[in-house]
């Protein structure tokens, strides 16, 4: 347990000093700072829109540390130390899973909570844009995780993990924005069962990617 | 400790039932030319490849050291080792112990990614010397290296050994110490196990 624990506080250490935590937030607030200029300043038609579109940044947001997730440390030997040391792959990814959520999870969050004021979100709405995305962050930590494990040592593999995720990603899309639109919380309760199941896969896929690309 | 091996990569076997036994204290030397699975070799004892056939059995802890770092390349080399003492159960003091052995105490404060190819090596050592494990497994630890850390690799290897440890190393540099025999690897048809 101590070890995982420094595994995670190591990742996470370093993703914040890299600056790489940033990015997507920065990405995040652009994409929603731009919109409002493209589709113009009408209230309604903002506030009808507005949470899925901060919905599909999210999603975009997830694709841009895939190419720092997994590969570098791959490249390092990081991992194979670990392994020589009697650690499972599978427990590599989860650790690796839970230290991307704390790098992504929170400062998106934070993100999502400064960009919907651009929507004009407030009130219930704003409280359900974050409790979905709060909801959907671990999975797309997930996936994320699984996607940066298949696609490592692969040419171009930030282009295919973009053709990768949008498939899987797309039951979070559907709950997630859905649950903006739809009164009562049926929406938000399915969310929560498809984010539990790709958590819950995302340790065995990616540790089985992991242990593929060593032979 | 390894019986009727035989290891298959890329769909071309490497060797085929290579048998040895390393016992606590004994040093073995891995021999060959490029490409024969001498570094392979390596990989399947450390658990990091499965042998196509037959098993080897590993009963100890282990290290490897091979030509990856493994090292945070932007963090002081005393950070960086730190990580690897707090996986093995280690504190401050066992990484300044391996700094020393390894001659890079000066250079604790320095960012890996300034170093040079022999300093490179030497954080390898250091982070192999930090383990507790008893076999060592190092693939051409003495790549780069001037005289002096080779002499200075000598004296860790040797007093791993006189602790009752062991080293099984691949090396193409002569290294100063006894090792008590040659596997020698050779393309498939005419290998043969020297002891």
């Amino acid at each position: 347990m101590g070890s995982i624990a420094t595994i995670i506080w190591r990742d996470v250490r370093q993703s914040y000093a890299s600056g790489g935590t940033w990015l997507p937030v920065i990405f995040y607030l652009s994409a929603a700072t731009l919109f409002p200029f493209a589709v113009g300043p009408d209230r309604a038609l903002l506030l009808q829109t507005g949470g899925g579109i901060l919905w599909i940044a999210a999603l975009l947001a997830t694709l841009l540390p895939l190419d720092r997730l997994i590969q570098p440390d791959l490249e390092n030997g990081v991992y194979d130390q670990m392994i020589v040391r009697g650690l499972s792959d599978e427990i590599i990814a989860a650790a690796r899973l839970v230290s991307h959520w704390l790098s992504f999870g929170p400062p998106l969050l934070l993100a999502a909570f400064l960009a919907s004021g651009l929507m004009g979100l407030e009130g219930a709405a704003l409280g359900t844009l974050l409790a979905s995305l709060a909801i959907a962050t671990p999975a797309l930590a997930g996936l994320a995780v699984m996607i940066a494990a298949l696609t490592a040592g692969l040419r171009g593999a930030g282009a295919l993990g973009g053709l990768l995720l949008v498939p899987l990603a797309i039951p979070l899309l559907i709950f997630g924005a859905g649950s903006l639109s739809t009164p009562g919380n049926s929406a938000l309760l399915f969310l929560a069962a498809i984010s539990l199941l790709l958590v819950a896969i995302t340790p065995f896929a990616a540790g089985a990617a992991l242990s593929a690309v060593r032979e | 400790m390894a019986e009727a091996i035989s290891c298959t990569r890329g769909g071309r076997t490497l060797f085929r039932d290579l048998t040895f036994v390393l016992a606590p204290g004994q040093a073995g030397l891995l021999t060959g030319p490029n490409g024969v699975g001498k570094s392979s070799l390596l990989r399947l004892l450390a658990g990091l490849l499965q042998p196509s056939a037959g098993s080897c059995s590993v009963p100890v802890t282990k290290a490897l050291c091979d030509d990856r770092l493994a090292l945070d390349e932007q963090l002081p080399l005393e950070q960086a080792l730190r990580f690897w003492a707090r996986l093995d159960g280690g504190g401050q003091a066992d990484v300044a112990a391996a700094m020393a052995k390894a001659g890079l105490s000066h250079l604790a404060e320095v960012p890996v990614r300034y170093f040079s190819t022999g300093q490179r090596q030497r954080a390898r050592l250091a982070r192999t010397y930090l383990t507790d494990a008893r076999l060592w497994l190092l693939d051409e630890p003495a790549n780069g290296l001037d005289s002096d850390s080779v002499n200075q690799l000598g004296t860790v290897l040797q007093s791993h050994l006189d602790d009752g440890g062991i080293v099984l190393a691949a090396s193409h540099i002569a290294l100063p110490i006894t090792f008590d025999f040659n596997l020698k690897l050779a393309p498939l048809e005419d290998m043969e196990a020297c002891l």
